[in-house]
């Protein structure tokens, strides 16, 4: 009994799963891997990778703002998406490069907002931390009362996706032949960015802005790599993020120990498990290749 | 706002606005926008890094911009490359946490790296700065040709003999370059915005690669000084002034680019119902 316990106490800090803010940790990051996985699979197969970090960033000056006007960070981060999202689409540009272009000038601005944003934070309430919770991530520092709105705009997120997930599937593989077929694919394509803005939302509060590219893109390309079909990579998506999620909590969690009381940062060990798997993957992919 | 300790913030700015004006037009030309923002953003952990292992933040800015060039040049084999940039990106910025975490004093200086404090410019910042950037727009104007063709056709290049991937390379190479070395001054995210906005406005404007060229450094001059110029009056961040004087450039030109195509129309409408 006391070696099983000494076992489980050398893997699991003592008072690691009763601790509140690991709670919600737990359960905000987890969902936010869940809906990164499913929306990062077909952002990978869009090639829309550079809209998704781009959105990322851009909610970072929503985070920012609700630092300065005390509201409910969610709100911030879930505005400026969602605002940035729109922007992206008035352009509405056909060609890949020109769209990526005005991605770009939509970012610049938006990270203009936000240094403007946390410039008034630290001038008003001296809260020299906000950069670095903003871009970052603070995960254990998420109020209790994030856990609820943040699974109600996750839900929406995979409801939205598995409405419209054959035609998103289609638009999303062969854009061509979806029109042929009569798919909307302009108005796919926008649904298919707000609730991408719903997913990186969730992922910018929980491991910071800049990073919630590793929750999104990470997971889906390693699935990619091992799966054939759609449904299956999706499925291995989320869970490698929700893996990597929970792995990089415990890990956190446990570097108190190591180190004397400077525990080192959740993302750290969150984008250093996607990375490696990433590169796992590889590995496998060579080996059934030879 | 001319006065002595402003002298130093006027010259490096303006060197690292024709340089961003110069790589910008290739960056917009080669749509290589994702990498022109991941480059600065995934480099600037490496001062932190640098000052973990005590040695210049230079140096450790320069190793970063280099993994970051190997790196992506090394997924992109077998990855799209939209997907290996924003890989070599996370990894790069999820080590920089680490560092950034474990050096601590660095904590404050993040919105510094970030978004640029061009208020605090010494005099020993301008001679490695003017340096690189000297070197940069040397090679550019070396390589003119090969990166003109390659950009504009792989296949026109690969049938010159211009190996396509060494010439993608070799850009992402001085993008980094010139990255690093306005890193420090100006802030990963103000070189971002100096690259892309001026230079996609540039191209509106005009299609001859000299003439975009010539523009892109003008806008971006213009961009810089009064963003210092606001900056200085209402104290507020340079980042802000630049990202959106940017994007306004950049709306400028599609709004002239659309005035100029309706009165092309309605000019035809005009003499084909007059005949």
């Amino acid at each position: 009994m006391s070696l099983f316990q000494a076992m489980i106490e050398a893997v699991v800090a003592p008072g690691f799963l009763s601790s509140g803010p690991v709670q919600t940790a737990a359960l905000v990051g987890g969902g936010a891997a869940i809906v990164s996985g499913l929306v990062g699979v077909f952002t990978v197969i869009r090639g829309q990778s550079f809209a998704g970090h781009a959105l990322a960033d851009v909610s970072s000056a929503g985070g920012s703002a609700s630092f300065l006007l005390g509201i409910n960070p969610l709100l911030g981060f879930l505005g400026m998406a969602l605002l940035a999202a729109g922007a992206m689409d008035l352009a509405g540009l056909r060609r890949a490069r020109e769209r990526e272009i005005v991605t770009g000038i939509v970012l610049g601005a938006g990270l203009g907002l936000t240094a403007l944003f946390l410039h008034f934070d630290v001038a008003t309430r001296s809260t020299t931390g906000a950069a670095i919770a903003v871009m970052f991530g603070s995960m254990f520092a998420i109020p209790a009362s994030l856990i609820l709105p943040s699974l109600v705009v996750g839900l929406g997120a995979v409801l939205i996706t598995g409405l419209i997930y054959r035609p998103l599937l289609l638009t999303s593989l062969d854009p061509d032949l979806a029109a042929i077929r009569g798919v909307p694919v302009r108005a796919i394509g926008l649904i298919h960015l707000l609730v991408l803005s719903l997913a990186v939302t969730l992922a910018a509060m929980t491991i910071g802005a800049i990073l919630s590219t590793a929750l999104l893109i990470g997971p889906a390309a390693t699935a990619l790599r091992l799966a054939r079909r759609p449904g299956r990579a999706i499925l291995l998506a989320m869970l490698i993020g929700l893996a990597a999620t929970w792995g990089g909590i415990l890990l956190a969690y446990d570097s108190y120990r190591w180190t004397s009381g400077h525990s080192w940062p959740v993302s750290f060990f969150i984008v250093t498990i996607i990375f490696a798997g990433y590169l796992l993957s590889g590995l496998a992919g060579q080996r059934r290749a030879a | 706002m001319f006065a002595s300790f402003m002298t130093n913030t006027w010259i490096v700015a303006t060197i690292i606005a024709i340089v961003a004006g110069c790589v910008g037009f290739f960056v917009v030309l080669r749509g290589a926008t994702f990498a022109a923002h991941a480059l600065p953003l995934g480099t600037f952990p490496g001062a932190a890094a640098a000052s973990l292992l005590g040695i210049n933040p230079l140096w450790g800015l320069f190793v970063f911009a280099g993994l970051g060039v190997a790196g992506i040049g090394r997924l992109a084999r077998r990855q799209r490359n939209d997907v290996a940039t924003a890989l070599v990106l996370i990894a790069l910025l999820g080590f920089g946490t680490l560092c950034l975490s474990l050096s601590g004093h660095y904590e404050q200086s993040v919105y510094g790296l970030l978004f640029g404090e061009v208020l605090g410019i010494g005099a020993a910042d301008i001679p490695p700065v003017a340096g690189v950037s000297f070197l940069v727009i040397l090679m550019l104007g070396l390589c003119f040709r090969p990166l003109l063709l390659t950009s504009v056709s792989a296949d026109l290049g690969a049938a010159r003999g211009v190996s396509a991937s060494m010439i993608d390379r070799l850009f992402l190479g001085l993008l980094a370059t010139a990255t690093a070395m306005a890193l420090p001054v100006v802030g990963a995210l103000l070189v971002f915005s100096l690259m892309v906005g001026p230079a996609a406005a540039a191209r509106l404007c005009t299609s001859r690669p000299i003439a975009a060229m010539a523009v892109s450094v003008a806008l971006a001059l213009g961009i810089v000084w009064s963003a210092i110029a606001l900056s200085y009056w209402t104290d507020w961040p340079i980042g802000f002034f630049v990202g959106a004087f940017a994007a306004s450039a950049y709306g400028a030109a599609r709004g002239w680019r659309w005035a100029r195509r309706w009165t092309a129309l309605r000019s035809v409408h005009v003499t084909v119902i007059g005949a």
